[in-house]
């Protein structure tokens, strides 16, 4: 099973939520923390990690002695990553969106392929948690092809949680897109419920079942909660504001180990997530 | 003219909470949401709609089943694998590369124009903004960005105004690069967690990266008093300027959840002049 931990609108609680859940069960866990922008999730599970990978993605690179300077590629490129200019041809590599077009495309096979570093994807364990996360070079646009390279280390027999980044545009889609159960944490807040409602929105359009974790579930107002019953989604756990939970997380200790009670709360969620997404 | 923007790494910093108090202090401005993804200023600020606009960018393959011979030299060339056995495209998979539509040998690929969003200009309490509202798992939110921080500077000029002040997005990636390019100044604002820290590290990279000049406000500093210390100082090593601090309390969130500015329950945060 794949459960991904998504919430629309940042800092409401995703990475609290997957890493406690993760370590709350007795099955072993592969741990995918998707954020890749800002990955978080290593700094509470603390894992040792045991491989290293630069990734990259393929971006042109052109051959002046063979290029004829027809244009077809400036033509065919729909990012305007590669043009014509009067007797040079000059590929951008950071438009490019790798869709090997111009090299299909150029008649005199002047164009090969080269790597621009997308970041890196780090693989390492905790325990029996094997824990994977992707690290986006600072300076470069592209996430979903990294997030991609992190969601390929998914095991299709074991329970993988994916933590997911903020927003709801295409880093998202990537992170949750053949998940078997999206589970949304949001606050009680105007900011909390107006960025829950485009989330599940997303998690309508792929067609996954999800469930709610209300974070801070007494600071605001009930409107999150009147939302979630008119549109028929269950809240699976509420956590209360707690200055000790807030001041916990800021050290980057995990909440199961601050206050062991809430192993069971987390074990629990995860039996309901079964139960509903089969 | 000059143009702040805010951002954070990290989401739920207070970066929007922010920018609405500069929005009731600041004089001669326009307002811009940046945060195209999950836009949330014109939940503060309750805009009145003046303009809007469709967002078009970027195409998406549609194949023409009664054209189709079923070659598969579409699926073939496809990077996304976007193209299912029956020869039907996912819109959510199609990258808009129109790499299929280029080689079609029957000339059976459609590529329409995608309408990813809208964007307003709108009337607020506090002055003229520019906002968007990216439709949901759409792909483009750097292109919506630059094109609502665009009109923006517009607004700016056209109304002979001083001032530019923009919410920025989280994370590092497409959109907020697309949201500091060419700002006179960013502010960062950050948290005293480890999280809070980490992605503000990476933050004040990126804008080194882009030579945008940053400053630092670290929000519910009293949360964990050393943390806050070491994100000032990280900041200071790095040519941030760290000007101020936001102290911790839930009559922030409680406010929030009554939309109520900030600085109208309680204002302590004593900003520099310079902002």
């Amino acid at each position: 099973m794949i459960i991904s931990v998504a919430s629309g609108k940042g800092g409401t609680g995703k990475t609290t939520v997957s890493t406690n859940l993760a370590i709350s069960l007795d099955t072993d866990v592969r741990f995918l923390d998707c954020d890749v922008e800002e990955p978080n999730a290593h700094l509470f599970l603390q894992p040792i990690i045991d491989d290293v990978e630069t990734v990259t993605t393929p971006v042109p690179v052109v051959d002046e002695d063979k290029c004829n300077l027809c244009g077809k590629c400036g033509e065919i490129c729909q990012f305007k990553a590669i043009v014509v200019i009067g007797e040079t041809v000059l590929p951008f590599q950071e438009l490019c969106h790798s869709c090997g077009g111009c090299m299909e495309v150029c008649p005199e096979k002047a164009i090969t392929e080269t790597g621009r570093k997308l970041g890196i994807v780090e693989r390492g364990h905790r325990n029996g948690l094997e824990f994977v996360h992707g690290k986006l070079r600072v300076g470069e646009a592209m996430s979903p092809p990294l997030i991609r390279k992190v969601r390929s280390f998914q095991h299709p027999d074991r329970l993988t949680i994916i933590d997911a980044p903020p927003g709801t545009s295409c880093p998202v889609i990537a992170a949750m897109k053949g998940a078997d159960f999206v589970l949304m944490v949001t606050e009680p807040t105007p900011f909390g419920l107006h960025d829950l409602k485009l989330a599940v929105g997303a998690v309508q359009i792929l067609g996954i079942p999800c469930g709610l974790v209300i974070n801070s579930s007494d600071i605001g107002d009930d409107r999150v909660k009147v939302y979630a019953e008119q549109e028929n989604i269950p809240i699976l756990m509420e956590i209360p504001f707690d200055r000790k939970i807030a001041e916990a997380y800021s050290r980057g200790e995990l909440l199961v180990e601050v206050m062991p009670e809430w192993k069971e709360r987390f074990a629990a969620l995860y039996q309901r997530i079964e139960e509903i997404a089969g | 003219m000059k143009e702040l923007v805010i951002i954070s790494g990290k989401g739920g910093t207070g970066k929007t909470s922010l920018l609405a108090a500069f929005a009731y202090l600041a004089k001669n401005k326009v307002l811009c949401d940046g945060d195209v993804d999950a836009a949330d200023l014109h939940l503060i600020m309750d805009p009145v709609v003046q303009k809007r606009h469709d967002f078009e960018s970027g195409n998406t393959a549609v194949i023409n089943i009664d054209k189709c011979t079923e070659c598969g030299l579409c699926r073939e060339l496809c990077k996304w694998d976007a193209i299912s056995e029956d020869f039907e495209v996912d819109s959510i998979e199609c990258e808009g590369c129109g790499v299929c539509v280029y080689f079609c040998p029957e000339d059976a690929i459609d590529f329409p124009v995608n309408t990813c969003g809208e964007w307003f200009i709108s009337d607020t309490r506090f002055g003229p903004m520019v906002h968007a509202r990216l439709g949901i798992a759409e792909e483009n939110s750097g292109k919506l960005v630059s094109l609502v921080r665009q009109e923006a500077r517009k607004l700016v000029e056209e109304k002979h105004l001083d001032l530019l002040l923009t919410d920025g997005p989280p994370g590092v990636g497409c959109p907020v690069i697309a949201s500091i390019g060419g700002a006179t100044a960013l502010l960062i604002v950050s948290e005293p967690t480890v999280s809070g820290k980490h992605d503000m590290e990476r933050v004040v990279q990126l804008a080194a990266h882009f030579q945008v000049p940053a400053m630092l406000c670290v929000n519910k500093f009293d949360l964990n008093p050393d943390a806050t210390e070491s994100i000032e100082a990280f900041a200071k090593q790095n040519n941030v300027k760290p000007l101020g601090r936001v102290p911790f309390d839930p009559v922030f969130t409680k406010s929030m959840a009554n939309i109520i500015q900030i600085q109208k329950q309680r204002m302590r945060l004593r900003m520099s002049g310079k902002i």
